[in-house]
């Protein structure tokens, strides 16, 4: 079984990050880059079907500048067998991105195509469905559950208050998150291997962009709450106020 | 994946290699999700969390810097400091631990052994399917190990080994000992030999060490042999004499260089969080000239610190270590972590003798490492006798 796992690099959510000067994107000094956490799961997901199957290679995937390559070795670290870097800027359209992913794609062989849900940068959770129509694959997002056997996959997705279970024929899309599996550590071996393993270098020109992003703001500051007293004897006082100026209730 | 390990005013990141990066965020990431949540408890409950092995084992941890061979990773001395830097930041048990594993039990019998015993031991102990401690030091043998009086006399094609060994770390966990002991006069530290003794063997009993205030999440033992036989071929054939011991110390006493580094970090950013959140008179209490002050010489002496063991590391990869180097960068680190434990430890006010945080932890276990592996005050004769050339111990 060949799986493709599409990931990106994006700042850690961890550090506090701030906006550059330009007004419009992220100042770059002082952040560390990780690989998108739900992007964790795909690649865990990819790793376990190949180990099951007993065959097949597990390629990763992203779009990206030469920055990008450390974070497809720590995928590589983690165990996938080949990686491939889309030598671009990645585009704040999805489009623009997924149109490369999917040009990069279909040239290979390949049983299904892995992507975390969202990358927690955008958050526009675009490209893997994007990625699965121009392809013209099936796609599954959102997915907790995976199942493939005799060439078809079965998934369980969250969908608002319940669980819906999907089932297509491979190759097909899934987009992961969080809960699919806990994604395993690097080993120490395998950092030391990755470097071995093969990383292709693909240059795909321009990506297209038909987005504009006009400007990056943080939120308003939020102003301190209020203490309304102590013990039951607030309690009315906190319905009244939850009731008339919060208007939650 | 969250990491907080990432003290860094000088910049050394950018004197690491990716991949040194790349091994200490996985060792930290482990030590945040897996280790810290479970080592107050551990503490209290005054036990090492074993059942945490297996997973440093599939992390790679025993062993790191050894041979691709012996089913290691074989990486280099800087990122080997990186994970004992790391696994400290959680606990100096933790990192006794797997520096005992690796550089007192693995190393002796990579350095000293021959390929049969490296083909039999190395990839087992590197699995943690077998747990190894060290026996060197004795009750009245500790700063003066050439002093030992623990025996092996040879009977036919086997050893005989009586003696009796302290402060063992892993003593009671343990499958397998490096026994050291004396094959001559008692008078003739040449004479010491390495043993690969496994701990069941008649005659072996280990004993836990009761009453510590310190390493509470370790296991410390006292080891008792009578008449204890292993084949000839336990031997570690290129051991001799106690130079061979102290080379294993050398070894470790790299790591706690590393790992005191680890403590101290955990310690300030403990320190400085708690600072910048607790508010008395109307203002976080890092908003006061002591506690600042506080801060900085605690931030300070950490980064020299860090970059002392830093060139530690590249000169043990170049080949060109000297042992006087090794001893100055633990003598001043794990004091200088002592330091900032008990510095923060009081800035935290009472809130810092609770086991929540962690300095308080991390200040009793340092008096241990201030006084294992060559005290702060024998390492300072090391030094002294390198540069005056005057032994004032011998």
């Amino acid at each position: 079984m060949n799986i493709i796992v599409c990931v990106k690099r994006v700042p850690d959510s961890e550090i506090r990050v701030a906006i550059a000067d330009d007004g419009k994107t992220l100042d770059s000094q002082g952040i560390k880059y990780v690989l998108n956490p739900y992007d964790e799961f795909a690649v865990e997901e990819a790793l376990k079907l190949r180990e099951t199957a007993g065959e097949g290679d597990v390629t990763v995937m992203t779009l990206g500048s030469d920055d990008a390559k450390e974070t497809l070795r720590t995928t590589l670290a983690m165990g996938a067998d080949q990686a491939v870097l889309l030598k671009g800027e990645p585009s704040v359209d999805g489009l623009g991105t997924a149109e490369k992913l999917a040009e990069a794609i279909r040239d290979r062989e390949c049983d299904l195509v892995l992507f975390g849900k969202q990358a927690i940068d955008d958050d526009n959770l675009q490209v893997p469905a994007m990625v699965a129509e121009l392809l013209g694959l099936p796609c599954a997002t959102v997915v907790v559950e995976l199942e493939v056997s005799d060439g078809k996959l079965e998934a369980k997705r969250e969908i608002e208050g319940a669980h819906e279970l999907v089932r297509f024929e491979l190759p097909g899309v899934v987009a992961a998150q969080k809960g699919l599996n806990e994604p395993r550590y690097a080993s120490l071996k395998g950092i030391m291997q990755a470097k071995k393993k093969p990383l292709e270098e693909v240059d795909v020109g321009t990506v297209e962009s038909r987005l504009e992003v006009l400007e990056l703001k943080k939120p308003e500051e939020r102003s301190g709450g209020v203490i309304v007293g102590e013990g039951p004897d607030a309690v009315p006082t906190l319905l009244q106020k939850l009731r008339e100026e919060a208007k939650v209730l | 994946m969250a990491r907080t390990s990432s003290l860094d005013y000088f910049d050394t990141e950018s004197l690491l290699s990716e991949e040194e990066r790349a091994v200490r965020d996985t060792i930290g990431e482990w030590v945040d999700e897996k280790f810290l949540p479970v080592i107050g408890e551990c503490y209290i409950e005054g036990r090492f969390p074993k059942e945490l092995i297996p997973q440093l084992a599939d992390l790679g941890a025993f062993g790191a810097n050894m041979p691709e061979k012996y089913g290691c990773a074989d990486l280099n001395s800087v990122a080997y400091g990186l994970i004992m830097q790391e696994l400290e930041r959680g606990d100096s048990g933790v990192r006794s631990f797997v520096s005992v594993q690796s550089a007192l039990v693995m190393y002796p019998i990579l350095e000293f052994g021959s390929e049969e015993q490296r083909q039999h031991w190395l990839p087992k102990l590197a699995r943690a399917e077998a747990i190894g401690c060290f026996g060197l030091t004795e009750p009245d043998y500790g700063s003066d190990p050439g002093g030992l009086i623990t025996r092996a006399v040879k009977d036919g094609d086997e050893w005989v080994i009586n003696g009796t060994k302290m402060w063992i770390t892993n003593g009671s966990l343990a499958d397998v000992a490096i026994i050291w002991a004396k094959t001559g006069d008692l008078d003739d530290p040449g004479s010491i030999r390495g043993f690969i003794v496994e701990t069941d063997r008649d005659g072996f009993v280990a004993k836990d060490q009761k009453g510590k205030l310190s390493l509470l999440a370790a296991d410390t033992s006292e080891l008792a042999l009578q008449d204890v036989r292993v084949p000839d071929d336990h031997l570690l054939p290129n051991s001799s004499g106690l130079r061979s011991a102290l080379m294993c110390l050398n070894q470790a006493r790299y790591g706690i260089a590393w790992g005191a580094v680890g403590a101290a970090m955990a310690c300030y950013q403990e320190a400085l969080s708690y600072a910048q959140n607790r508010v008395q008179f109307e203002r976080p209490i890092a908003g006061y000239q002591i506690q600042q002050i506080r801060l900085v010489e605690m931030l300070t002496e950490i980064t020299k610190g860090q970059l002392l063991a830093l060139q530690l590391g590249r000169l043990k990869d170049r080949g060109e270590l000297h042992h006087g180097q090794v001893s100055m960068a633990k003598r001043n680190n794990v004091n200088m972590a002592c330091e900032v434990a008990r510095e923060a430890r009081r800035l935290l006010g009472a809130n810092g003798i609770l086991v929540e945080y962690q300095s308080m932890r991390h200040m009793a276990n340092l008096e241990s490492v201030y006084t294992y592996e060559g005290t702060h005050d024998i390492h300072g004769l090391i030094i002294g006798e390198d540069i005056t050339g005057i032994s004032a111990i011998s």
